[in-house]
């Protein structure tokens, strides 16, 4: 095995990059070097330049794979801060996510279809805005490539949590619970995370989101795909 | 830490308890956050009890994120031959979601406490 294929190195390189690439985006409060995009970026192309495949470098990922698990239980932690606010506004929370939840699988659809897309790649594209492990489930129910949705769920997450607070902002988005909220909608994870970083409430906002839009996301894709004939 | 550590996990595994015996389609992991949230809210365990192990995990979310990431690169071809329709329903359909969602919920809560200030004359 090459020296660099070797987990620990390979686990310097990603958390290296990450540590950089934060350190210069603290400086210079640009959006395009956000860390996660640019580390990913790099460590593909290191891995595609050295010729390693994914699967060596999962040797090294899932240590830091693992702690992923453990931080969407540790979301628990402000859900649990903020549950007398959340409580106030059930109804706004819920007919917003029911919203969200619904535009998202149409316009989803809708969007890749209009531009020709396969319908195995519209399948799997419908469930795009929820956590991966349900939206994998939800892709396989319909017919959808799992692995496919997969990627297009890290590419949602991606794009939420780079460009959402910037869109947002610009919308003048200006009530920090609608903005927190939208971002678990939209970005799932990633854009929980995003929220996270901001602060421990916008956190607790996003998880809602996050959670509430997974659940009638799984509900509403095999019916929404059903009434338009697809599945 | 370890005490914290377990805490974490124990709400995992009730998740993949809960998971296995009712075949319930909600990742562990979510499951695992309510448990967690209820542990709390029940007073089953202290926030103290929880904090640091907390704080370090969510603090660092977005680099736990990387891994998955990467692994796009697999998908690579597929992708590739339906770049346009792909990225476009992506970038789209995210930003609908966001506007459709933050502008609901703002439309809404505005609505709400209007009423609330009119019960309260």
């Amino acid at each position: 095995m090459k020296l660099i294929a070797e987990p620990y190195m390979l686990l310097t390189i990603t958390v290296g990059m990450y540590w950089i690439t934060k350190l210069l985006q603290n400086k210079t409060n640009s959006v395009l070097l956000n860390p996660i995009l640019i580390t990913i970026i790099a460590v593909i192309c290191i891995l595609k330049s050295a010729g390693i495949t994914y699967d060596t470098y999962h040797e090294a990922g899932k240590y830091i794979e693992f702690f992923l698990k453990p931080s969407i239980v540790a979301l628990g932690v402000p859900l649990y801060l903020q549950l007398s606010k959340i409580k106030k506004q059930v109804m706004p929370i819920v007919i917003s996510q029911l919203v969200g939840s619904i535009v998202g699988i149409l316009s989803g659809v809708f969007i890749a279809k209009w531009l020709g897309a396969s319908k195995e790649v519209i399948l799997s594209i419908a469930p795009k805005s929820v956590t991966t492990p349900l939206a994998i489930d939800i892709s396989s129910s319909i017919g959808g490539i799992p692995s496919l949705t997969a990627s297009m769920v890290v590419m949602v997450g991606i794009f939420g949590s780079v460009a959402g607070f910037k869109i947002l902002q610009l919308l003048h988005v200006k009530n920090p619970m609608s903005r927190s909220l939208s971002m678990g909608t939209a970005g799932h994870g990633l854009g929980t995370a995003q929220a996270m970083a901001i602060s421990q409430r916008f956190g607790a906002y996003s998880s809602m989101g996050l959670i509430l839009n997974g659940l009638f996301t799984a509900i509403l894709t095999p019916i929404i795909l059903a009434m338009l004939g697809l599945i | 830490m370890i005490r914290q550590l377990f805490i974490i996990l124990i709400c995992l595994a009730f998740g993949e308890i809960i998971v296995y015996f009712t075949s319930v389609k909600i990742p562990s992991s979510i499951i695992g956050m309510l448990l967690l949230t209820a542990a709390l809210h029940f007073k089953v365990i202290k926030l103290k009890s929880i904090q640091s192990i907390a704080d370090f995990l969510l603090d660092n979310m977005v680099f736990f994120f990387i891994p998955p990431g990467v692994a796009i690169m697999c998908y690579f071809d597929l992708i590739s031959k339906e770049l346009l329709p792909i990225l476009a329903s992506i970038i789209g359909s995210t930003f609908l979601v966001l506007v459709s969602t933050s502008f609901t919920h703002q439309v809404l809560r505005k609505i709400r406490s209007k009423k609330l200030k009119k019960g309260k004359k």
